[in-house]
């Protein structure tokens, strides 16, 4: 955190989100890993490659690596932090909530730093970018792992 | 059909630097230039994704659907009359600018259907396996994947001409694969990502004499300075009008009529045909033979009126003025400490400039800029092949057309003092 920091925040480069940009938590690769996910912004090129370890059918360890922007790699951050030692099932819910308020407009109770990244869902073209890890994230628990993109439909 | 330009003569010269150019009397020819983006006034960086439209384009395009609207070379009526004369002369006049045969001037979609075409009925269709294309670093995806899909397809081999420090052609690399047998070189003459100008007369000059044809990627130059197909001596060249002021959806395919004859459709259908029977059929002539369909009458139109317009403000005019504002765009960026990506010189360079910043996503100077009113572009400008070997997913690219003020070059630079007070390292707040 800044010195002296601003006393009116960003909107949309909160210094909680500046914080995990700068300081990125959970990055590296968990190795030996059980589920490795590669996620891809074809718009942008960014990537993330996440990594976990499996046990009792909870997330004990994982790590993310890759190049994005702040927001994608804050995201990241966060969602390591709030999913790691986390059952499965807690993860994945985790997830959806997240998901339901960048991209339905959903409430963004009870989601802790998360819910800073709420003013990049006023953004169109950066909600990918926040979303991207997410993808990777939930690719990985339901099927083990894979590749996902942000996008379904052509690029240039 | 001719739109005429008034002359242009006002107090305020201030901001141009380039004799003889009045950049507000330009300015007040593009209506879109007035508006504001949130609570500041546009200032359009973005010129090499899309170029914004003057008044006399957007006037033509309106004035051929209310008055002349009809289909072409169907019909005795006089409207279908109307039309045929204008999108035939829209021909005619488009060719003029590139110094061209107008029977090798095709209208397609966009610049990536032009160079599919190429790729698809020429390289695909005409050369054998083990024929080879010769390539550059700095190609955009749409001069690279289609011969990647007609390379698969026929057996063909790619090689690629790599890049200097500066990010220039390496020549030597051009001269040996230019000597060694190969059928096509495919070039970009500006990069939209470095601005690097190519010298495409020399090029030409050393495709043909290895016996390879040379197709260039001119989206980026031809809105920007004179082009003479005939002086670069190349045998395909393709550009698209939505950068050079004229509508969306209208590209331009220029090919030597000869090789136009030789090669088969690309598309099959209504207007590109001779005689049909019920299991073949024969061809229309050149061009005709490689446009089926309706074709974009209003965007040709609107095109021709855009070739007026930049010819009647001037080409040479338009160039000088950019390199001035060029100049000054490296400076601004220099100052700002931001790492340019590409010529730092006038030299063969042009009016687009990538950039990056240090660990700042090029996302976040996007995003940041635009809240200042500032757009640009930022992301992989569909070159991942030149931003892997920049070793970065991502660069920042301004770029400046005829409208650009030395003013807007300005906000830019205040702009990026804004980013790196945000996401800049941590410390005491300016």
């Amino acid at each position: 955190m800044t010195a002296g920091a601003s006393p009116v925040e960003d909107e949309l480069y909160r210094e909680i989100i500046l914080d995990h940009w700068r300081n990125p938590r959970y990055r590296g690769h968990v190795d030996p890993a059980d589920v490795t996910v590669e996620g891809y912004n074809p718009l942008c090129g960014d990537e993330v490659l996440l990594t976990m370890r499996m046990h009792d059918g909870s997330v004990e360890e994982i790590a993310f690596d890759g190049h994005g922007c702040s927001i994608s790699r804050a995201s990241a951050s966060m969602m390591c932090e709030g999913v790691a030692g986390r059952s499965v099932a807690d993860a994945t819910e985790l997830g959806r909530r997240f998901k339901a308020m960048m991209l339905e407009g959903g409430t963004a109770d009870d989601l802790g730093d998360l819910e800073a990244l709420q003013g990049v869902a006023r953004i169109p073209l950066r909600i990918k970018c926040a979303v991207l890890p997410w993808n990777a994230l939930l690719e990985g628990l339901q099927r083990g792992g894979g590749t996902v993109t942000t996008e379904e439909g052509p690029q240039s | 059909m001719s739109i005429s330009v008034p002359p242009r003569t006002t107090a305020r010269g201030m901001l141009s630097v380039a004799p003889g150019f009045d950049v507000e009397a330009v300015r007040a020819d593009f209506p879109i230039l007035q508006r504001r983006v949130g609570d500041r006034p546009l200032v359009y960086l973005d010129s090499a994704a899309t170029s914004q439209k003057p008044v006399q384009v957007l006037d033509a395009v309106e004035r051929y659907y209310r008055e002349s609207n009809s289909n072409v070379h169907r019909g005795a009526h006089t409207l279908g009359n109307e039309a045929t004369e204008l999108f035939e002369g829209a021909r005619r006049r488009v060719a003029a600018f590139i110094d061209a045969d107008p029977r090798g001037l095709v209208f397609t979609r966009n610049a990536t259907e032009s160079l599919n075409l190429v790729a698809s009925s020429y390289a695909r269709e005409l050369l054998r396996p083990g024929d080879r294309i010769v390539l550059t670093l700095m190609e955009h995806h749409s001069n690279l994947v289609p011969w990647q899909l007609a390379a698969e397809r026929a057996g063909l081999d790619l090689a690629f001409i790599g890049l200097t420090a500066e990010g220039r052609l390496d020549m030597e690399v051009a001269e040996r694969l230019l000597s060694e047998p190969t059928r096509l070189l495919a070039v970009t003459h500006q990069s939209n990502v470095l601005g690097t100008v190519n010298p495409i007369r020399e090029l030409a000059d050393l495709a043909h004499r290895c016996g390879a044809l040379i197709a260039v990627d001119a989206c980026q130059s031809v809105p920007h300075m004179p082009v003479s197909v005939r002086e670069l001596d190349v045998d395909f060249l393709a550009f698209s009008g939505h950068k050079a002021c004229g509508p969306m959806g209208g590209g331009v395919l220029w090919a030597r009529p000869e090789l136009l004859e030789r090669m088969p459709p690309f598309l099959g259908g209504g207007s590109m045909i001779q005689r049909v029977e019920l299991d073949r059929s024969t061809w229309a002539e050149v061009p005709a033979k490689f446009e089926a369909g309706t074709p974009d009458v209003a965007g040709a139109h609107g095109l021709a009126a855009a070739c007026d317009y930049l010819d009647a403000v001037g080409r040479d005019r338009i160039h000088a003025h950019e390199q001035a504002l060029t100049g000054h765009l490296l400076e601004v960026l220099d100052e700002a400490g931001v790492d340019i990506q590409g010529p730092r010189t006038l030299v063969e360079r042009g009016g687009a400039v990538s950039f990056t910043m240090g660990e700042i996503h090029p996302h976040d100077i996007a995003t940041i800029l635009d809240r200042e009113g500032v757009a640009i572009r930022a992301g992989h400008h569909c070159c991942q092949p030149l931003m892997r070997h920049l070793g970065t997913p991502a660069t920042a690219r301004a770029s400046v057309y005829l409208y650009t003020t030395h003013a807007e070059i300005d906000a830019l630079g205040a702009g990026l003092l804004e980013v790196g007070r945000i996401l800049g390292p941590p410390g005491p707040r300016r």
